[in-house]
Formats: C-alpha cells, sequence, structure tokens
C-alpha cells in the first residue's frame, strides 16, 4: 500500500516539485499515474522509492514509514517493490537468466530458490525459451519483458512501471500492458506511469492525474481525459 | 528469502569482473605496479643506504689509551669495567708491543728509522666500538672516568656527522614514501573509479532490487584486493630484476668498494610481504573509495 499524506517536495535549487500531494493506492490496485512532462511524476516515483526524502508530510510505502527511515532499512523497503524502467536498465554482459538471478542474488537467494523462481517468472512473461540469450539479441518487447521478470523475480508486493512501454510500437506497448494487467489480477498492485492516452483510455483502470506538482484528478474506472490536464 | 553471507558468490563475482573489464583491471593493475616499484625502489635505497652508514659507524671507533703507569695485566683487568660503560659494544685489548708493531707495518717505508724504537714508545690500549653513535660524547666522557684511563681519543666530530647524514636520509626517504603512498592510493582510487563508473548501471540495479551496500561492496573488494595482490607479486618480481640490475651496475663502477649492497633474497620475504600488504590496502581502499559515490542511490 501506498500513502501520500500532504506531501512537499522542494529540490535544493528552489524547484518546488510537489505541492501538498494526498494520494493512496491500496494493495491490489491497477493505477495509472498520469501527467506532462515536469509534472512531478518522477519525483513521486522517486519518494516512492527512498531516491528521495520528501521537504514536508508524510510518505508510507508497503509498511515502512520513509519519512523517517534508516538507511538500513531502506534496501528491504526496496525488496517489496518491483521497477521497471523506460529503458529497461538490463545488463548487457549477461544473460536473461542471469540478470533474473543477479536480481534475486542481490536479496540473498540460494542456488535452489534461484532454480525454482527464474524458469517460473520466465515463463509467466513468455520468454521461457530465451534464458540464455543476451539482451543484445532481443527485440524492444522482449527486453521489457526480461525487465518485467526481473521486476517480478523476488516476488514483490507491487510493481511500480515507469513509461514501460515508452521505446516500444503500439502492438508491443498493448502486450506489456496486457502482461502487467495479468500480473496484477495474479495479486500484485501495479502503478503505472504513462503518457500514452491511447493504452490508459483502453484499459478502465483507475487513472491518478498529476500536474505542476500537484493530483488534479483521481477517478477509479477513468480514463486520460486530455481536456482535464 | 533467507539472507546469507555469500562468500563463494562474493569471491566468484569478484575474479570474474577482472576479466569482464579486462581493460580496466590491466590499467588498475599496471598502476599499482607503477606504484609498488617507485616506493620499493625508494624503500631499498633508504635501507641500503641505512646498512651503508651502519658499516661506516662500526668503523668508526675509539681508542682508550691505559694509564703508563699500569703494567699489562692491571691494564687486562680494566676490560671488565670498561665493558660497564654505558653504550660500549664490544673492546679489543691491545698492547703497546703489538701496537708498536701495527705502527710499524703501516710505515714499512721508514721502517729503518723506526726500527730502533723501544717496545714503551707506546701503550697499551683499547679499541672500543659503540652501540649508539649518537652517545659518543657521553661515552668518551664516562670512559675518562675510569681509573687507570689515561686519554680517550675519539672522532666525535666525524660521529655527529654520520648521525646528521642518516637523520636526513631517512627523513627525506620517509617523506617521500609517505608522500608516494597517497598519490598511489589517489591514482588507483581513480583508476577503479573509471572501471567503476562503467558499472554505475549495475550498482544502481542491484540498488534498486533492495541489495545492501555490503552485497554490492564486497565483489569490489574482492576484486580490489585480487588487482592489488596480482600487482604486488608483478611489482615484487619486477622489483628483484630491477635491484639485480642496478647491484651489478653498482659493482661494475666500484673499484673500491665503497658501496656494498644488502642481498634482495635476504630482504625478499619482508619485501614480499609489504608489498602484497600495501597492494591489497591500496587494491581495497580504492575500490571502497571508488564506489562509495555510486552507493548513494
Amino acid at each position: 500500500m501506498i500513502r501520500f499524506i500532504d506531501v512537499y517536495k522542494e529540490y535544493d535549487n528552489g524547484t518546488k516539485a510537489l505541492k501538498g500531494v494526498n494520494v493512496r493506492i491500496d494493495d491490489g490496485e491497477f493505477v495509472f499515474l498520469v501527467g506532462p512532462s515536469g509534472s512531478g511524476k518522477s519525483t513521486l516515483i522517486k519518494l516512492i522509492t527512498a531516491e528521495i526524502a520528501p521537504s514536508e508530510g508524510r510518505v508510507m510505502v508497503n509498511g515502512y514509514n520513509l519519512t523517517n527511515i534508516t538507511p538500513r532499512q531502506v534496501p528491504h523497503m526496496r525488496r517489496t517493490l518491483g521497477v521497471i524502467f523506460q529503458d529497461f536498465r538490463l545488463i548487457e554482459k549477461k544473460t536473461v537468466y542471469e540478470n533474473l538471478s543477479f536480481a534475486m542474488r542481490a536479496i540473498g537467494a540460494s542456488n535452489r530458490e534461484l532454480r525454482r523462481r527464474i524458469p517460473y517468472v520466465l515463463k509467466l512473461v513468455g520468454l521461457e525459451q530465451k534464458g540464455d540469450r543476451y539482451p543484445g539479441q532481443l527485440s524492444g518487447g522482449e527486453q521489457q519483458r526480461v525487465a518485467i521478470a526481473r521486476a517480478l523475480v523476488n516476488n514483490p508486493s507491487m510493481i511500480i512501471a515507469d513509461e514501460p512501454t515508452g521505446n516500444l510500437d503500439p502492438q508491443r506497448s498493448l502486450e506489456i500492458m496486457m502482461l502487467l494487467e495479468r500480473i496484477n489480477e495474479l495479486g500484485t498492485t501495479v502503478l503505472v506511469v504513462t503518457h500514452e492516452k491511447n493504452l490508459v483510455n483502453r484499459f478502465t483502470k483507475r487513472v491518478v492525474a498529476i500536474e505542476n506538482g500537484r493530483i488534479i484528478s483521481d477517478e477509479t474506472g477513468g480514463y486520460y481525459n486530455v481536456e482535464k490536464i | 528469502m533467507s539472507r546469507r553471507f555469500n562468500a563463494g558468490y562474493y569471491v566468484s563475482e569478484g575474479f570474474h569482473s577482472i576479466f569482464t573489464h579486462g581493460f580496466m583491471s590491466f590499467a588498475a593493475v599496471c598502476m599499482i605496479v607503477a606504484c609498488l616499484l617507485i616506493m620499493g625502489s625508494f624503500s631499498l635505497l633508504a635501507v641500503n643506504l641505512d646498512s651503508m652508514l651502519g658499516d661506516l659507524e662500526n668503523e668508526n671507533e675509539m681508542v682508550v689509551y691505559v694509564d703508563d703507569s699500569l703494567t699489562e695485566e692491571q691494564a687486562r683487568n680494566l676490560q671488565p669495567v670498561l665493558a660497564q660503560v654505558d653504550n660500549v659494544s664490544q673492546m679489543t685489548f691491545v698492547t703497546k708491543e703489538a701496537a708498536l708493531e701495527e705502527f710499524r707495518a703501516k710505515r714499512e717505508s721508514n721502517a729503518a728509522v723506526l726500527a730502533d724504537l723501544p717496545d714503551e714508545t707506546l701503550r697499551d690500549r683499547y679499541y672500543v666500538h659503540v652501540a649508539d653513535i649518537e652517545l659518543m660524547a657521553q661515552t668518551k666522557a664516562a670512559l675518562e672516568q675510569v681509573e687507570g684511563v689515561g686519554l680517550v681519543r675519539a672522532a666525535i666530530e666525524i660521529a655527529d656527522g654520520f648521525v646528521l647524514v642518516r637523520n636526513i636520509a631517512t627523513g627525506v626517504a620517509m617523506a617521500l614514501i609517505g608522500i608516494l603512498l597517497v598519490v598511489s592510493l589517489f591514482i588507483i582510487a581513480n583508476t577503479i573509479k573509471l572501471a567503476t563508473f562503467y558499472r554505475r548501471e549495475e550498482i544502481a540495479i542491484m540498488k534498486m532490487c533492495g541489495a545492501t551496500d555490503g552485497f554490492i561492496e564486497w565483489p569490489f573488494v574482492v576484486e580490489g584486493m585480487l588487482l592489488g595482490l596480482s600487482g604486488a607479486l608483478i611489482a615484487f618480481f619486477a622489483q628483484w630484476g630491477l635491484y639485480q640490475l642496478v647491484a651489478r651496475l653498482a659493482i661494475q663502477g666500484n673499484g673500491l668498494s665503497l658501496v656494498n649492497m644488502l642481498s634482495y633474497s635476504s630482504m625478499a620475504p619482508t619485501i614480499l610481504a609489504v608489498f602484497c600488504g600495501v597492494g591489497a590496502l591500496i587494491g581495497v581502499g580504492g575500490s571502497l573509495f571508488a564506489i562509495r559515490k555510486f552507493l548513494q542511490v
């Protein structure tokens, strides 16, 4: 679960990125976070992943209060999240299997756990035959599936996808979004940050719109309304 | 998922990454070798200088002349008393007859003139070596107080000169080694930082997956240590070759045997231990210093 209570964020250069954000995302929800460039979306994601701290207000993520979280607690909080990026961020010198095992090793998983979990996750994203390929040998859509598999491999309670379809064509984008929807149906909370109006409109999910550091719309079952933002 | 200290994984990752980032590893090892060679050369120079000064110091002896009124037996009986004086390390008794023979032997060209000298011309004497050349003046004064000692002759000025030269040489060598150590650390840290820069993405991904700083640091520690030890071993053998070359040149241009260099093999275990220690220190220290910045995600 995510809760933002009166959250303000001002950077050292004086930029006020968030101005009193209040939002709550419950376990099991699928939420789109939409807004133009510079609206505060990235700041919101960085606050959730504890890359930055709020200037004011409280941020709660999966039971951790990020306002006063200690550096030792941050890795444990992050293990409850799976993060997907627009540019995939795969390690080019490692195979698909190694990219996933790398993420599992990071939290101290044993070889047995790796052998049990990775084939299951690869099958879930439809890449069970491509474990020995390098990222450079895969299409953009497949690379993003690997990134999703990596985000899922440690069994997080929430997936945060930051512009996951930004580098993909419409067909691949739709496939990725359907995969995220399926993951959500299996019980994982999904937060998708996106610009893509057509995709948002196609899935009737909760849409939180942010502009100029403020939440200007939050509609369950709503759609990406350009006029609104 | 259980948490454990996976030493095998850290060693495997550290070892593996040396080869996957081959060029940067090569650059780091070269830097370590260069730094150790420079430091090693200065240290060996200082050690040899110290040894040569020590030899010269040992040759710097005092002559304690026994009072004329004492018989040879009484003069010999002075030995335990003189040995009690602080800072006296060893002494040799020479009778007046033996001293005269020695005197004549050194002046063979004047043998005819010296032949008729009576045996009592010179005095019984002790040649005395001191443990610490810096305390030579105090030792001379103490020896002069011993009953039965007629005169003590010591080259205090020369001794003071040796002490001054040794202190300056040691000071300069220590300062140079200290400066080079700091410069080496800085260079290694920058070399490894460059290597780490290419891997900031990996570190960022690990952090995002929930890896602790320790988990991220350990493979770098192993890698730094392996690079440091590799550099130390190469530097050890390179230093050996260089030292032998310099020793050979010194012997060739050293007809008077003024330069007497210590053998490398006698110092080898110490040099290897110091190189490995310093190599591992700058390897691990440089690695940790280099990745510190990338851990702040």
